[in-house]
């Protein structure tokens, strides 16, 4: 298929291989920001490929994993109420909460659905006025703009059962986060491309200043991530701060203006507590007040929420690039994708899961 | 969950006040909105995440791209050759 297939050609991605073993000349520490593009990497066997100066850490840009635990034991909590149908997307719903999980839920008799997009949220809603619809509206900048149409397209169809309970992050705060570490060992990133294709790059430029490490938006296929690694270490070896594009079909310097408008209309920015890292600053989105009907937390009342995290999970410290999974004593042992301790382990963008799948 | 896929847009259409379209990737057909990006026209390719189209796949930038890598290539199979 056009767009895929020419950019997983072996050859193509061999040669690209052969130029950063060309490029090298030292040790370099990248970090993919995108879950999406660790288990690409590790799939594909991009990393064993790698020249063994280049060593790639992973990180947070799993909206799966850095969704706080107080949140999904909120999901919990109101999608076991009656007379709700709750809504997710499919990666939700093993991911563990103090205790249990969606699926749990579903299971004692919740209902709880999965769907694809939001927008099977809302056709649900106004198919059945006698349930009050919940959406689990999670992601990164990538979900916001189909999460917030959800919210619109209900207001525009004058729908009082719709509700979604937020939990959105951003990209730039957790990079100013991990940077800003004394621990942290990255050296250049690679961005998440399609955060970048909806919020463009120019909001790296200040993070550049700050920090003085070069950022390459990087695609999600084979060919994409080896391109964006090489972009990466010729300007690690070339001493240059900036941001390059290797994303290029599908990211532009603005990104897509619409989306943003609409994103700013519907959220504003607010303090963000990320799984396993704890509160960063202003690192997310919650909705303005005007759209205070559609917000799940204030439509029902789940009392105190008492989190209880396993006290074995290192998630944490693997979402900030400090670990990889092999360092976690649980991991394969207590901690497998069927009975997972740690939302990393769950989900087709977690650094554990791609190291359990893919026997790393 | 950010991983979005290329699809090809094969029809346009309103539904209930949104811009939606068929899209056809490889030959499995879903529906996705076009709010964000009203001006894909049919044949042209979008990525498309849950259901949205989040961007307008750039078919010159595209070439661009694939022609300077197979060059990296290309360079590659003369020094191997030589």
């Amino acid at each position: 298929m056009k767009y895929v297939d020419e950019y997983r050609s072996a050859p193509l991605v061999k040669g690209v291989i052969q130029e950063i073993r060309r490029t090298v000349t030292r040790p370099w520490t990248l970090m993919e920001i995108c879950g999406g593009q660790t288990h690409a990497i590790v799939r594909h066997g991009i990393d064993q490929l790698l020249p063994p100066e280049i060593e790639l850490v992973h990180g947070p840009g799993c909206p799966v994993c850095v969704t706080p635990l107080e949140l999904i034991d909120k999901a919990l909590e109101i999608a076991s109420q009656p007379d709700v149908m709750f809504c997710s997307y499919g990666e939700m719903l093993r991911v563990p909460g103090s205790g249990r999980d969606l699926f749990s839920v579903k299971a004692q008799g919740g209902d709880v659905r999965v769907v694809y997009s939001p927008l099977d949220a809302v056709a649900l809603a106004e198919k059945n006025p006698g349930k009050e619809v919940v959406f689990f509206a999670i992601g990164f900048e990538t979900t916001a703009p189909p999460n917030v149409m959800s919210v619109l397209h209900a207001q525009r169809l004058g729908l009082t059962n719709y509700s979604v309970l937020v939990s959105h992050v951003c990209v730039p705060p957790a990079i100013r986060a991990i940077l800003s570490s004394p621990d942290h060992r990255v050296q250049s990133f690679l961005l998440a491309g399609h955060v970048n294709a909806v919020m463009g790059y120019h909001e790296y430029s200040s993070l550049l200043d700050e920090f003085h490490i070069p950022m390459v938006v990087t695609g999600f296929e084979p060919l994409d991530i080896v391109q964006g690694i090489l972009k990466a270490v010729q300007l690690l070896e070339a001493g240059k701060i900036e941001i390059a594009n290797a994303y290029s079909r599908a990211v532009t310097f603005d990104g897509l203006r619409p989306a943003q408008d609409s994103i700013h209309q519907v959220f504003m920015e607010c303090d963000r507590t990320w799984r396993g890292i704890g509160v960063i600053p202003m690192s997310g989105w919650c909705l303005r007040p005007e759209f205070d009907r559609f917000n799940a937390e204030k439509r029902f009342d789940v009392g105190t929420i008492k989190t209880q995290e396993s006290s074995l999970c290192i998630a944490g410290q693997i979402l900030q690039g400090l670990k990889k999974p092999h360092d976690c004593p649980a991991f394969g042992v207590e901690c497998m994708p069927e009975s997972p301790l740690g939302a990393t382990m769950v989900s087709s963008e977690g650094a554990c899961a791609a190291y359990y799948k893919y026997k790393r | 969950m950010c991983l979005g896929v290329p699809g090809k847009i094969v029809e346009k259409y309103e539904k209930g006040g949104l811009q939606m379209a068929k899209v056809d990737f490889g030959g499995v057909f879903r529906e996705a909105c076009l709010a964000y990006v009203p001006e894909a026209n049919v044949g042209e390719y979008c990525i498309i995440h849950v259901g949205f189209a989040i961007s307008l796949l750039s078919e010159s930038e595209a070439n661009e791209t694939l022609d300077l890598l197979k060059q990296i290539g290309t360079f590659e199979e003369e020094i191997g050759q030589g």
